[in-house]
């Protein structure tokens, strides 16, 4: 289709010709291979090849895209999905629609699913999820899944990422419609007001407030910029939106741009994401192919077009000025506000930025009413969240919850609890900007919402929900954070700066078993300082996870200062032993070992130092005579 | 060199010598000659009409950007949050002793390996994890990272 035939007529046919052939194709089983970052790493990619390579040789016939009145008749649909969020148990594939998932995937058991499922309708229940002894070979009934409530992620793993039509016939592209020819911009910045989104990048600002104050703006040129620089270790959900389902990323800009009536939009990328980068590109242009984006959208005056810049490597390019000057082509530092971005932001325009999740949303408002978004979650954070759920937990991935859902809920319903039988002891929200909860009863049954979070001093941040078990160290865990911060430090504000680097010099000390309680206080009044002086978010948050474990976990720093040993971290770590019966004294163990911590002389028996050992396992593989036994796991 | 300058040069323009892409220009030199050296930069500046001060800056700013020349295999260990309380640091450890690398050097001396950290790849479910060259290992202990170590000399020394 031409760009500049499309009409708004155009665009029903289009859709009902699209709803028509997914209508059909449900009548088809498809294969849906997840090609999200973690299954490709367990190699999906060569799974989706194989299916592909076996039903050739099988002379099955098997659909592109979807299937169309004109095809002929075929007797499957091979896809790559995006992220289905179980990323521990890839790789995943979906056979619909038996609704079967399996688990673990191999390339050579491709075979034996196009034989027996496939062609047979039965089901292996060796690829087949189970736990404690029962097998769940659908999706939906997995206790990680059933807890679940996945509106901004429910097409990402059910559809062709790359595959517009499939969009299209889901209702995508059906609330930019509204938006562009029934409803005025005022109309749309209300209706996201009322829906009560707030940004889902971090603090939770209403995604209405800003967009109504971008509106009032008069300037002639004003930008949308979505912020995928997801750069919190530990969270990865807006990768797998971007990944999984672009097209609801441009859409959710689209509507912004009508709502602000700005004319350009750009996406900034991580680096680390090339998967999410290119999809958003093929998204881009197909989109404009189809004359939804570019000049004259739908023959309307409304013109937009969309830039997809890649990070280079820098956290603090996640603030939004910082950001912005990024785009412009300069080093990512935030500069003083006010005035802020929604009146001074890309190239000293006004600019609206939200970040990806945010913008999938608004898509979902437009289409299902204020009314059903505000019977998602809490009064004041309706809606769902993705979280990524990581750390000594069993089952980690990418989760969507409804917002107040609690941390109990999440960590032991969806997570299935803590690895290996251990203590659950806390879980770190947002990040290098947000806090620890502890295991207690009124911080297990808190609501993962906005508001409560900030009581605790811990806050949503981006999304990333690390758990630690009884084996981790908080201090540790601190100071890891700490690291982090000084390590991103821009460097532009002094406070951040120096601030940060005696802080964590000060925790190197503690965890040195060198310090002493002064240290404790000089900590709290540096993070208090740092935290009141700091330029920009990633300087005044640097401090939380310093705080909140000072404040809830004060124990464990009282016994590295105090009694100068901790528990954690000072005991014995597990590592191999060489049983000197069976040692000849060969010394491939020596030589073999990456730390040196293995002595001996030849012919005499040798001995590893607990203190040198990285428990690596080297020498236990290496040894010929069977005398080295591998440390338990601990 | 020269060709290297050459190629610089059409990078450039092929961004159209505008400023604002600075960035995206540095990111395309540098997936081809993997860093970026003295010469290109104060090119790239010459050729965008701006301060070689203001190329440096930003190039000095962004941790993907390396000044320096790098090995012929890029292997990054993750060490953010997930693979932290994983044990990723022993991963890193382990394949810092066996490429012989000490102090800031993070390149091996016969050139064949350049050993760099990063903050998260978000596959964050398959903790720890490593890419080399790009491709993502899941799920890696230190002996598995210095098997695909072995392997990699051994394929390098076949094809010498």
């Amino acid at each position: 289709m031409r760009q500049n035939q499309l009409t708004r007529e155009n665009f029903h046919v289009f859709q009902a010709n699209a709803k028509n052939a997914l209508k059909q194709s449900r009548t088809v089983t498809s294969v849906l291979i997840c090609a999200g970052t973690g299954c490709i790493a367990g190699g999906s990619l060569k799974i989706y090849d194989n299916i592909k390579a076996e039903c050739e040789s099988r002379g099955i016939a098997v659909y592109v895209g979807l299937k169309h009145d004109s095809d002929a008749e075929k007797s499957l649909h091979v896809k790559m999905s995006g992220c289905h969020g179980f990323c521990e148990m890839g790789p995943l594939v979906h056979i619909e629609p038996l609704g079967i998932m399996y688990i673990h995937v191999k390339p050579e058991d491709c075979h034996e699913i196009i034989e027996k499922t496939i062609l047979g309708g039965e089901i292996i229940d060796r690829l087949v999820y189970h736990l404690d002894g029962t097998a769940y070979p659908k999706q939906e009934d997995i206790p990680f899944y059933k807890k679940q409530h996945r509106v901004v992620l429910e097409n990402c793993g059910r559809s062709d990422a790359e595959d517009m039509e499939e969009y299209i016939a889901k209702d995508g592209y059906a609330a930019f419609e509204k938006a562009l020819f029934e409803m005025s911009d005022e109309e749309i910045c209300r209706t996201i007001t009322d829906s009560g989104l707030r940004g889902r990048g971090g603090g939770g600002f209403p995604a209405g407030k800003k967009w109504e104050s971008a509106r009032k703006q008069t300037a002639e040129q004003k930008y949308i910029v979505c912020n995928g620089d997801e750069g919190d270790p530990g969270a990865f959900m807006d990768r797998s939106v971007m990944e999984g389902n672009p097209h609801s990323v441009l859409e959710g800009m689209m509507i912004a741009g009508l709502a602000v009536g700005a004319s350009e939009g750009y996406i900034y990328v991580r680096a680390e994401y090339p998967l999410a980068v290119s999809r958003l590109k093929t998204a881009i242009e197909k989109a404009e192919a189809f004359g939804l984006l570019g000049e004259h959208v739908m023959g309307t005056g409304f013109s937009f077009r969309i830039h997809v810049n890649r990070g280079a490597g820098a956290f603090v390019c996640g603030e939004g000025s910082a950001l912005t000057a990024s785009i412009e082509g300069n080093r990512g530092m935030p500069r003083v506000k006010p005035p802020r971005t929604v009146e001074h932001g890309l190239w000293a325009e006004p600019t609206v930025l939200n970040n990806v999740e945010t913008f999938a949303n608004v898509p979902l408002i437009l289409r299902n009413g204020v009314d059903w978004y505000r019977s998602i979650g809490t009064p004041t954070s309706p809606g769902t969240k993705a979280f990524a759920l990581t750390g000594n937990v069993v089952n980690t991935g990418l989760i969507e919850v409804p917002m107040g859902t609690t941390i109990r809920e999440v960590v032991f319903d969806i997570g299935g609890g803590i690895r290996n039988g251990k203590k659950f002891k806390a879980v770190q929200i947002g990040g290098p900007s947000g806090g620890a909860t502890t295991a207690s009863r009124e911080h297990l049954d808190l609501p993962l919402d906005f508001d409560s979070l900030k009581g605790i001093g811990a806050m949503i941040g981006s999304g990333g929900l690390v758990v630690m078990d009884e084996d981790t160290c908080m201090v540790e865990v601190a100071r890891f954070f700490m690291r982090f911060t000084q390590n991103e430090s821009c460097g532009k504000c002094v406070p951040c700066r120096e601030g940060t680097k005696r802080m964590l010099e000060i925790l190197d000390r503690i965890l040195d078993n060198k310090g002493s309680l002064e240290d404790l206080d000089l900590l709290e009044e540096l993070a208090d300082t740092i935290s009141h002086t700091a330029l920009c978010g990633l300087g005044q948050s640097a401090c939380k996870p310093v705080q909140s474990t000072l404040k809830y976990f004060r124990n464990e720093y009282l016994a590295h200062v105090v009694d100068h040993h901790c528990p954690i971290c000072n005991r014995e770590k597990p590592h191999p032993i060489i049983d000197a019966e069976k040692c000849k004294g060969c010394g491939k163990c020596r030589r073999n070992c990456p730390a040196e911590a293995i002595t001996g002389e030849t012919k005499q028996p040798h001995a590893i130092d607990g203190g040198k050992c990285i428990n690596c396992g080297a020498c236990v593989q290496n040894c010929p005579f069977g005398a080295i036994t591998a440390a338990k796991e601990g | 060199m020269e060709q290297q300058l050459k190629r610089v040069r059409e990078i450039a323009s092929s961004y159209e010598n505008d400023p604002a892409n600075l960035i995206a220009i540095l990111q395309a030199i540098q997936t081809e000659f993997k860093y970026l050296s003295e010469e290109a930069l104060t090119l790239v500046a010459q050729a965008l009409e701006i301060s070689p001060a203001r190329v440096f800056s930003v190039a000095t700013f962004y941790e993907n950007f390396s000044l320096e020349a790098k090995g012929r295999h890029i292997i990054r260990v993750c060490t953010g949050t997930a693979c932290h309380v994983r044990k990723s640091q022993p991963i890193y450890e382990a394949l810092h002793q066996e490429l012989g690398l000490s102090g800031k050097h993070c390149t091996s001396p016969d050139g064949l390996f350049t050993l760099e950290t990063v903050a998260c790849l978000g596959a964050c479910g398959l903790a720890p994890v490593m890419t080399v060259d790009g491709e993502v290992h899941a799920k890696m202990t230190p002996e598995a990272a210095l098997a695909l170590i072995a392997d990699i000399r051994e394929k390098e020394g076949a094809a010498q």
